[in-house]
């Protein structure tokens, strides 16, 4: 059992060698129709660290994101080769049903979409229709605390989601995501459509929810992923306009000395 | 440029405009355009003209109801005055029996109309020469008529329509109407919406291209060519499965199944729109919740676009009261109070339909009876109308 | 099955979390049943028009036993049959079998020396032998059941010959009404639907068309434009039934003189009242008006601002810029609007039987203010009627204006796609 910050206990089913590693990605590419996407991507991502994917707009970054949780396969003529393993398990695996791998790997939006329910409502019903049972009130704000919105909408919990500005709005996704308890948390640019104040709170909310998920976040500020994560992976685009990674490492190392030369050109902002 | 402006300068008007002189190159004045004004204010008619229809449909509805609940009737009262009466009496003996007399009633004999004041066993006292009727004497034996208004009580109590002899209860009308509509409704809303679902979250283009032109054929079919079918294949398929005794030949429930079908399209369209309104990232946010297309369906994108699917159920609704050939030809016809939808009985539609079909001349009671039914029936479809345009602004769900 | 036991497997060993009860199969089992519960509804409409034309193509074929009233083989004469006779001894047998006022009528119309042969012998078999239709059975019996039926018809009608028929033909189309179903034919309705919506286009388009032009492009935010719309909107969900009694009201009785054509010194002498062709029309017009103007409107609405612009920034005016650019970027959208407001209103049979639509009518209409009956009219006439035989007919005329509905719709469609593929190119 690992113990969370809050108190909460979690089983944590294996441990083995591939226990360290929330997401290893091997072979990957994802294709719409006749066109490849992503390319031959091979890296591993760390649990509970904040992973962030940096590259120019258009090169697949949020593709290759939503591969890690099979939303791609919302697009009809989308498919994929290669292995994503969750756990040791390769979530495109015949037998894996994506409805769960999406409980397990969550999602939070680029434009907040919180559901036109209340607020409460909003936080509840993914763990409800997943099966929740126990004391609602209680999970719901738990994770309002975790996503630091509790203290500003405790009192008016039955008004709807919609009523709250931009910046509440993601916080009121960011607990909806958590409340169904999710090992990982995919962020799709989460603060793009904020203000600059509102970004610094989400940011400020990935580094205390990177105590207790792994956070993927893929952004178009490379600030802001200088700023907020422990690894970084930079992707580009080919001729083809197929993505592929380019490097991969400690976000310390990526900004102040990275290996290759395109990267280093992307970071100092020769293009992009 | 230099150039430009001496040449312009050369060929430039003094323009005089009140008192100020205008040295301009252009004349800029706005000048009268009445061909345009002609034509803004024939287009202006026309659009002014459905406001003309309205006004039209209500005032010919009302002023011919108006005249149906103040038409006087003259019911034969089977009574007879027992002695002959002279232009100066204003008591009189009349027959004991048949229908009962009370003071108040307005009597009439021969052409004189009278007012009873004091009714008392036979003898009957009147105030004469009412409603500028000329006082005259009256023989024996003259039978006696007692007006019989149609009071707006009777007309929504009633229970039995027949004008001829005077019952103007609208209820038989009234309940086949709603039996008609509510078989109609259990057909059409679940079967609707269910289409509507299944359209927008789960079928593939091919799919789609394919179905929703059937559903236009079905809206696009003539009402009567529904009633052939109401009465060719509907009745005999209940009279078979539901035995022949219990269906008759002519039933609302044949009827208002076949409405059912007849708006099915309709809801189907209109919650389809409805339902693809939602924005995609509503879908993608259950989803990535981990929620099945079943869940994310019916709990959070049905509920988006609630507003939207109950405007549909109640235009549909409307849709379904006013429905008239498939009723008159399958329902059947002289108003039967019943709630057994195997029975025959006529719509408010259908009796309108057969009265005005025969022999109808102006003015008479049934000609008046039947705008005072319009007149119903067309405050109850616009109220319906109004009531959902008024949900679909109050209620429309802001998304972002 | 094995698929199965893996799945369950694997996703056990993926935690759940405390408090959340496992429930993926259940709501999995739920999504695949409601799926198919979903998919069935979609098949009903499918299936219920499959019957509605087959139930219709059933009753407009069949076989029917005819039954003569005199029998044919009596009329010979000296051995020779009856359609081998000349014209002389048909006339012969004419004057014999038919009283004299009906010769008299018959020599006026056309006297018989004019008639060909073949002329006499119709009339022949009309007047005299006399076929009647005494029972008819549907396609599907005909076709599969056909021993049945000629057993139960030898039963039933031991006198009647058992031939097929199809009640729609090209005869059909062009005889004219009668009281007789196995003579009876759609043409007056026909005329008279034609004549009607003739009337109701040029009514109601150019009023539509206007009021839809007013609403977008002159029409401020004023408050009595705001009524003209909300209006038109209401009006458009008003029942049929109640612009029929509007159209009584004000077309056939309170504008008689009009609509009769008293006025215009044409009236039909067989009916010198309102109930004509006119009113009809008018009635169906203001039926299908606010379907053409929020049709319309929505045509212009869809026209690119930036050709207003374009033409504004050329100094034309309103008029100009409408007239020379708006309409004719709309027309494609407001004609195939219009087109399916049409075929709405040849359908529509309430509005018309109260405004007086007559019940027997045998002569084709003359003009807009002649007495008129319509092809859904004379379906429902048909159908209301007892006998099998009319409802053979009716079934006939249905197909008879469904196809004529099909060709409307088929040309808007044609229309629609034509005219978004001229925009895309």
């Amino acid at each position: 059992m690992i113990s969370l910050t809050n108190g909460q206990k979690r089983p944590f089913a294996t441990l083995s060698s591939n226990g360290e590693y929330a997401i290893e990605v091997q072979e990957l590419r994802v294709h719409y129709g006749d066109f490849m996407a992503i390319k031959d991507v091979n890296f591993r991502i760390e649990r509970q660290k904040i992973t962030a994917i940096i590259g120019p707009s258009g090169c697949g970054k949020s593709t290759m994101l939503r591969a890690f949780n099979r939303m791609n396969e919302l697009v009809p003529t989308a498919w994929t080769e290669g292995e994503v393993l969750f756990q040791g398990q390769n979530i495109y695996a015949e037998w894996v049903d994506p409805v769960q791998v999406r409980r397990h790997i969550g999602m939070v939006f680029q434009k907040p979409n919180p559901f036109p329910k209340s607020i409460y409502e909003n936080v509840a019903w993914g763990a409800r229709i997943n099966g929740f049972q126990g004391d609602m009130d209680a999970l719901v704000e738990r994770s309002l605390r975790q996503a630091a919105l509790w203290d500003e909408v405790k009192d008016k919990l039955y008004q709807s989601g919609l009523s709250l500005s931009g910046g509440q709005q993601q916080r009121l996704c960011i607990a909806r995501a958590i409340a169904v308890e999710p090992e990982i948390v995919l962020m799709d640019e989460p603060a793009s459509a904020l203000d600059p104040i509102a970004t610094l709170k989400i940011e400020e909310l990935m580094r205390q929810l990177a105590q207790d998920y792994t956070i993927i976040v893929v952004t178009h500020n490379m600030q802001q992923a200088a700023r907020v994560s422990d690894r970084t992976a930079f992707l580009m685009m080919d001729e083809d306009r197929a993505g592929y990674l380019v490097e991969y490492g400690l976000t310390k190392e990526i900004f102040t000395n990275p290996q290759d030369k395109r990267t280093e050109d992307y970071i100092t902002g020769r293009f992009g | 440029m230099q150039d430009e402006m001496t040449t312009v300068a050369k060929g430039s008007v003094a323009v005089a405009t009140g008192n100020v002189v205008i040295d301009a190159a252009v004349d800029l004045r706005k000048r009268p355009r009445i061909r345009e004004a002609l034509i803004q204010g024939f287009l202006f008619l026309c659009g002014a003209l459905s406001i003309l229809t309205t006004v039209g449909i209500v005032f010919e509805l009302g002023k011919e109801s108006l005249s149906f609940f103040s038409q006087q009737l003259w019911e034969d009262t089977n009574k007879q005055l027992v002695v002959a009466a002279d232009v100066e009496m204003t008591t009189f003996e009349i027959v004991e029996g048949g229908k009962a007399l009370q003071g108040g009633d307005i009597i009439r004999i021969n052409d004189e109309v009278m007012r009873i004041v004091v009714l008392d066993g036979g003898l009957v006292t009147v105030e004469r020469g009412l409603q500028g009727t000329r006082v005259v004497s009256h023989s024996a034996e003259t039978d006696i008529f007692v007006s019989n208004k149609v009071s707006l009580t009777e007309f929504f109590t009633g229970t039995k329509w027949n004008p001829q002899i005077g019952q103007f209860g609208i209820w038989p009308l009234v309940t086949a109407t709603l039996m008609t509509s509510a078989f109609a409704m259990i057909i059409a809303l679940p079967l609707g919406l269910s289409v509507a679902i299944y359209l927008s979250e789960y079928a593939s283009d091919r799919a789609r291209g394919i179905l929703k032109p059937i559903l236009e054929i079905l809206a696009g079919i003539p009402t009567v060519v529904y009633g052939y079918f109401a009465l060719t294949l509907m009745t005999p398929l209940l009279r078979k499965v539901l035995g022949a005794e219990t269906v008759q030949i002519y039933n609302t429930a044949s009827a208002g199944i076949v409405i059912g079908i007849l708006i099915l399209p309709l809801v189907s369209s209109m919650s389809e729109d409805a339902l693809r309104a939602v924005p995609r990232s509503l879908r993608e946010a259950a989803y990535g919740l981990g929620a099945t297309k079943l869940e994310t369906a019916v709990k959070v994108v049905v509920p988006a676009a609630l507003s939207g699917i109950t405007a549909a159920f109640i235009v549909a609704t409307s849709r379904a009261i006013g429905e008239t050939m498939i009723v008159a030809v399958a329902a059947g016809a002289g108003p039967n109070l019943t709630f057994n939808p195997f029975q025959s009985a006529e719509t408010m539609t259908g009796h309108i339909v057969r009265i005005s079909g025969g022999d109808l001349s102006y003015d008479s009671i049934d000609y008046n009876s039947i705008f005072a039914i319009g007149l119903m029936l067309f405050f109850v479809t616009l109220s319906l109308n109004v009531i959902s345009q008024r949900i679909v602004r109050r209620f429309r769900e802001v998304y972002e | 099955m094995a698929d199965q036991q893996v799945r369950t497997q694997g996703t056990a060993s993926l935690p759940q979390g405390e408090g959340f009860q496992e429930n993926f199969a259940a709501r999995h089992r739920a999504g695949r049943v409601w799926y198919v519960v979903f998919q069935a509804s979609t098949i009903i409409g499918i299936v219920v028009l499959t019957a509605l034309l087959y139930n219709i193509v059933n009753g407009a074929f069949g076989l029917a036993a005819i039954q003569n009233e005199v029998n044919p083989e009596t009329l010979a004469v000296e051995g020779v049959p009856l359609d081998k006779l000349d014209k002389q001894h048909l006339v012969d047998i004419l004057q014999q079998n038919l009283s004299k006022g009906l010769l008299r009528r018959f020599e006026s119309e056309q006297p018989f020396a004019e008639r060909t042969r073949e002329d006499v012998y119709d009339l022949v078999i009309e007047r005299v032998v006399e076929p009647q239709v005494v029972h008819t059975w549907s396609l599907y019996d005909s076709l599969f059941r056909r021993s049945a039926v000629l057993a139960a018809a030898a039963e039933d009608y031991p006198d009647a010959r058992i031939e097929f028929m199809s009640w729609i033909d090209p005869k059909f189309v062009t005889t004219p009404q009668s009281s007789d179903p196995e003579k009876a034919g759609v043409r007056t309705a026909i005329l008279g639907s034609l004549w009607t919506i003739a009337i109701t286009i040029v009514f109601a388009f150019p009023l539509g068309v206007g009021a839809a032009i007013y609403l977008e492009e002159y029409a401020t935010d004023h408050w009595v434009n705001r009524i003209i719309q909300t209006n038109i909107n209401n009006l458009a969900g008003v029942p049929s039934i109640i612009y029929g009694m509007l159209g009584l009201a004000i077309f056939v009785r309170a504008l008689e003189p009009l609509s009769s054509g008293t006025l215009f010194g044409l009236t039909d002498p067989t009916t010198a009242n309102g109930r004509t062709i006119f009113s009809a029309g008018l009635t169906l017009g203001l039926l299908i008006l606010p379907l053409i103007i929020i049709n319309g409107q929505e045509a212009i609405r869809a026209v690119p601002d930036s050709l207003r612009r374009a033409s504004y920034g050329l100094g034309a005016t309103k008029w100009q810029t409408v007239w020379h650019h708006v309409l004719p970027n709309a027309l494609p959208g407001i004609l195939t609007g219009t087109i399916l407001a049409v075929s709405r209103a040849i359908g529509e049979t309430a509005p018309l039987i109260v405004v007086g639509a007559s019940t027997f009518i045998t002569v084709d209409p003359s003009g807009p203010f002649s007495k008129f009956t319509t092809l859904p009219i004379q379906i429902y006439q048909w159908t209301a009627r007892p006998q099998d035989e009319f409802r053979n007919i009716a079934a006939g005329a249905i197909i008879v204006l469904l196809a004529l509905l099909l060709a409307l719709n088929a040309s808007a469609v044609l229309l629609r796609n034509r005219y978004s593929r001229r925009v895309r190119s």
